[in-house]
């Protein structure tokens, strides 16, 4: 199966069958703007903080787990990751922050 | 800019398998049922359940016998891996040499280390986690009664003590599954 191209905001993106985009360099805030709104959410301040930290845990090559993200200074709690990101945080933040899914079981 | 105008959109692309409900068989509610109180079925149950929750699916625990210590406030995070009855644990120790003093204090030292590195929290924390993603906790009304245990005895996360007929209250519907550790 070849892996769909979708456009937004006049960019040609390469994604996977499941929405996540397979090359990072790809990601702009209108990509990740036009993802939100298809999971549902407007992108407040600290969406764009948390969406950052991600993409630079992700570029360092770090195993990003909720958990890591809760202790983190960008969120206060996991609860408020939970609260940014209902139902699945670490997917959808992922998704959005046009990084692969994680493979974290916790 | 390139020409992009013959490509399907995100939305097009992505809010179109929604729109078909052709994800509708996917596993909405789960409970997870932990009746032991060693480390290790401990563990395998809340992984579980905390994975539930990740996923965005309704999650409920329930505890009962020994499954009970993981939510009482003494014991939670002083919860053993044994060594005895074990034998996946300690491959080629002798049981008698197994059951020594120190042995199984050492072997869950080590087990939480462990846990430690690949970011596994201590059960306090990891059902703290589970709570704040949406997970329900609720004990098991015979075995608390049964372990004379009160209701302030166990952490303020448990959500009610109930019977076994409220427990399958909480597994109803088609797309619902129970996990028993």
């Amino acid at each position: 199966m070849t892996m769909p191209q979708v456009g937004i905001a006049g960019e040609t993106i390469d994604v996977n069958e499941e929405g996540y985009l397979t090359d990072p360099e790809q990601w702009t805030p209108d990509v990740a703007r036009e993802i939100a709104q298809v999971e549902g959410l407007e992108l407040t301040d600290k969406h764009w903080e948390v969406l950052e930290y991600l993409r630079e845990q992700y570029a360092e090559g770090a195993k990003l787990t909720i958990r890591r993200i809760g202790k983190s200074d960008v969120v206060d709690s996991v609860k408020e990751f939970y609260d940014l990101f209902p139902d699945g945080p670490l997917k959808k933040a992922s998704k959005i922050a046009g990084i692969p899914k994680p493979a974290s079981c916790v | 800019m390139s020409d992009t105008s013959e490509l399907t959109s995100y939305a097009e692309q992505f809010d179109q398998e929604a729109a078909n409900g052709e994800q509708d068989d996917r596993l909405e509610r789960l409970l997870v049922i932990l009746s032991k109180g060693s480390m290790e079925d401990a563990y395998a149950a809340l992984v579980m359940a905390n994975g539930a929750v990740m996923e965005g699916i309704e999650t409920h625990m329930f505890f009962t016998f020994f499954g009970l210590d993981a939510i009482t406030k003494d014991k939670q995070d002083k919860l053993h891996m044994p060594t005895v009855g074990n034998p996946a644990l300690m491959r080629n120790v002798p049981t008698m040499v197994a059951g020594l003093p120190g042995m199984e204090a050492l072997a869950t030292k080590m087990m939480r280390g462990k846990m430690e590195e690949h970011d596994v929290p201590p059960v306090s924390e990891f059902l703290d986690m589970i709570v704040a993603g949406g997970g329900s906790l609720h004990g098991c009304d015979l075995a608390v009664e049964m372990f004379d245990l009160e209701p302030e005895d166990l952490i303020d996360e448990v959500e009610d003590i109930i019977t076994v007929g409220e427990m399958l209250e909480l597994a109803g519907g088609e797309r619902s599954q129970v996990i028993f550790v």
